[in-house]
C-alpha cells in the first residue's frame, strides 16, 4: 500500500486506516459525523496528497490543455484556477480535474487518486501535433485541505500569501509554516477553505502547525468517511460514482463547464449533438421519504420498474436526511416528482429535490 | 466494560439471561465498527428466529450491518427507542441500547456463545 507523507501524523491521531484506491488512508479518527459537522461549523483537516498531480509543459501546453478539456483554459493563470474534466470523443468523462498554471506555459492538472495511471496514458497519448511534455508529478506532491468557516483565519497567521483578498478559486505561491507551497481557495466541501500543495518532503511541519493553531478555533482532523458525506451534501461529483465514461458532461449537469464558443475540444461533436437533440436523462438529487439509506447503485423504481441506480448515497449528517444522487429520465426530472428507491426488501418512497442539497450562507 | 454475566458471540452481538428469556443487543466493539448509527430495522413481535440468522439491519452513516441472532426463538418485544433515538445504540450498546427480547427455543444453543473471557480473547485476536 502507498503511504502520504502524513501517514506517521494519522496514526498518531488515531486515524482508522483503510484502503482508498491503493493509499493507506484514514477513513475517519473521531467519527464521521463529529468531523462532517467540525467542517460545517469551525475546520477541518484533510490529507489529500493520494489526489494526483499531471504536469503540462511546452509551448503549446494551452492549446492541448483547450483540446483535451470542455472548459475555456485560457481564462487560467497565475492567479486564476480552474474546474474542469477531460473528456472522451462521446463528451464522457475520463476524470474530472482542476487546472492551474504554474509558470508560463507550464500547467498542473490535479486528478482523482484512483485515475492517475488512466489519465496520465490519456494526456500523454493525445499529443501528437502540440508541442508539449507531459510528466506524472503525483509523487511529488503533497496535498492539505483547511476547510470550514474558520479555515481563513487558522490559516492566516501561518503564511505569507494574501488570503483575504483571494476569491474562490484563485491560487497563489508562498510558504506555509515556513514551507513553499501553493495554496488555492478550493475545496471538496461546500465550504469555505484552502488546498494546500507542497513538493517538500516535509509536509507534516504544515499539518501540524495548523493543527496547533487551530486548537482554539475547534479544528479537527477529517478523513475519507466525512469528505464523502460533506461534496455530496454539497452536490460535488464523484469520478466512479456520479460521473465516468458512460455519463455524458450535460447529463451530470455540469452545462456551466462547457464553453462551446472556445473551439474544438475532444467530445465538442457529441456534446453540441446532444445539447440540440436534448438530454434523456439527467442526474438529480433525491431525499427518501421513509427510513433507511439509500446508498451507491441501490435500484431506482418509477411505477414499478427499474430505470436506474443510486449513483450516490447517504444519511446527510448536517440535514439529517438521506439523501442522493442518480441519473433519471429527463421526464421524471421536475423538483417534487415520486419515485421509489429499493432497500432491500422495501420499496422507499423518494422524491425530487432541488440541488445542491446544502450551500453555505456566508 | 463488557457485562460479565453476558453471552457474547463472533459476529459481536451479547446476550442476556433474563427469566426465561433473553435480551439481545450489540457490543460496544460492534457500535465502535459501525460508528454512528442513524436507522435501526426491526423485527416484528412474534417473529421467528433462527440460531445466527439475520433478524434485523443497523445503518450507520458508513455502512449497513446485520444483526444475527444469537439463539433460536420467538419475538416478544422490541426496542422502539431505537427507532427515535438510534444513536443510544452508540451511546449505552450494553443496556439501553438494547434490540430485541426473545424466548429461548433450546437452552443447549447458549453452550454455542462465548463467555466474556471467550469473547475478549477473541477481539484481542482482531485488533491487530
Amino acid at each position: 500500500m502507498k503511504k502520504t507523507r502524513l501517514n506517521s501524523n494519522h496514526k498518531k491521531l488515531n486515524g482508522k486506516m483503510v484502503e482508498f484506491f491503493g493509499w493507506e488512508l484514514p477513513l475517519e479518527y473521531s467519527g464521521i459525523v463529529n468531523e462532517h459537522l467540525a467542517v460545517r461549523k469551525k475546520a477541518g483537516l484533510f490529507d489529500v496528497s493520494h489526489m494526483g498531480e499531471i504536469q503540462i509543459t511546452g509551448s503549446q501546453a494551452l492549446d492541448y490543455i483547450q483540446y483535451l478539456t470542455p472548459n475555456n483554459a485560457a481564462h487560467v493563470n497565475a492567479e486564476r484556477a480552474q474546474y474542469s474534466a477531460l473528456t472522451t470523443p462521446e463528451g464522457t468523462f475520463i476524470d474530472d480535474l482542476l487546472i492551474y498554471l504554474l509558470e508560463e506555459n507550464k500547467y498542473l492538472l490535479v486528478v482523482n487518486a484512483a485515475n492517475v495511471e488512466k489519465d496520465f496514458k490519456w494526456v500523454s497519448s493525445h499529443t501528437k501535433g502540440f508541442d508539449v511534455d507531459v510528466k506524472n508529478l503525483s509523487d511529488k506532491y503533497s496535498q492539505i485541505a483547511i476547510q470550514g468557516p474558520k479555515a481563513l483565519e487558522i490559516l492566516k497567521p501561518l503564511t505569507d500569501v494574501g488570503l483575504e483578498e483571494m476569491k474562490a478559486f484563485r491560487v497563489d505561491f508562498g510558504t506555509v509554516a515556513g514551507i513553499e507551497a501553493m495554496v488555492s481557495r478550493t475545496g471538496y466541501t461546500g465550504e469555505d477553505g484552502f488546498e494546500v500543495y507542497t513538493k517538500s518532503n516535509n509536509p507534516g511541519k504544515i499539518w501540524d502547525a495548523l493543527l496547533e493553531q487551530g486548537k482554539n478555533a475547534g479544528i479537527q482532523p477529517v478523513g475519507l468517511g466525512a469528505r464523502d458525506t460533506l461534496r455530496l451534501e454539497a452536490c460535488l461529483m464523484l469520478y466512479g460514482n456520479d460521473i465516468d465514461n458512460t455519463t455524458t458532461v450535460l447529463e451530470a449537469g455540469l452545462r456551466w463547464l462547457v464553453k462551446f464558443k472556445k473551439g474544438e475540444f475532444l467530445g465538442r461533436e457529441a456534446l453540441l449533438t446532444q445539447k440540440k437533440e436534448g438530454l434523456k436523462r439527467r442526474l438529480i438529487g433525491f431525499e427518501l421519504q421513509g427510513r433507511g439509506i439509500a446508498r451507491s447503485h441501490y435500484p431506482v423504481y418509477i411505477k414499478g420498474e427499474k430505470v436506474a441506480e443510486v449513483t450516490s448515497g447517504t444519511f446527510s449528517p448536517y440535514l439529517k436526511k438521506s439523501i442522493g444522487l442518480a441519473y433519471l429520465p429527463i421526464e421524471y426530472t421536475e423538483k417534487g416528482t415520486e419515485f421509489e428507491i429499493g432497500i432491500r426488501d422495501r420499496r422507499v418512497k423518494t422524491r425530487v429535490v432541488p440541488i445542491p442539497f446544502y450551500k453555505r450562507n456566508y | 466494560m463488557y457485562p460479565e454475566d453476558y453471552y457474547y458471540t463472533k459476529n459481536h452481538e451479547w446476550l442476556k439471561i433474563e427469566g426465561n428469556k433473553a435480551i439481545v443487543g450489540i457490543t460496544d466493539f460492534a457500535q465502535k465498527q459501525m460508528g454512528d448509527v442513524v436507522y435501526v430495522e426491526l423485527p416484528e413481535i412474534g417473529a421467528k428466529l433462527k440460531f445466527h440468522k439475520s433478524f434485523g439491519v443497523i445503518e450507520s452513516v458508513k455502512a449497513v450491518s446485520d444483526i444475527y441472532s444469537p439463539v433460536s426463538g420467538e419475538v416478544t418485544e422490541v426496542n422502539e427507542d431505537l427507532n427515535d433515538a438510534p444513536e443510544i445504540l452508540n451511546e449505552d450498546p450494553h443496556k439501553k441500547g438494547w434490540v430485541i427480547k426473545l424466548t429461548i427455543e433450546d437452552k443447549s444453543e447458549l453452550e454455542k456463545l462465548m463467555s466474556l473471557s471467550d469473547y475478549e480473547k477473541f477481539l484481542e485476536g482482531l485488533e491487530d
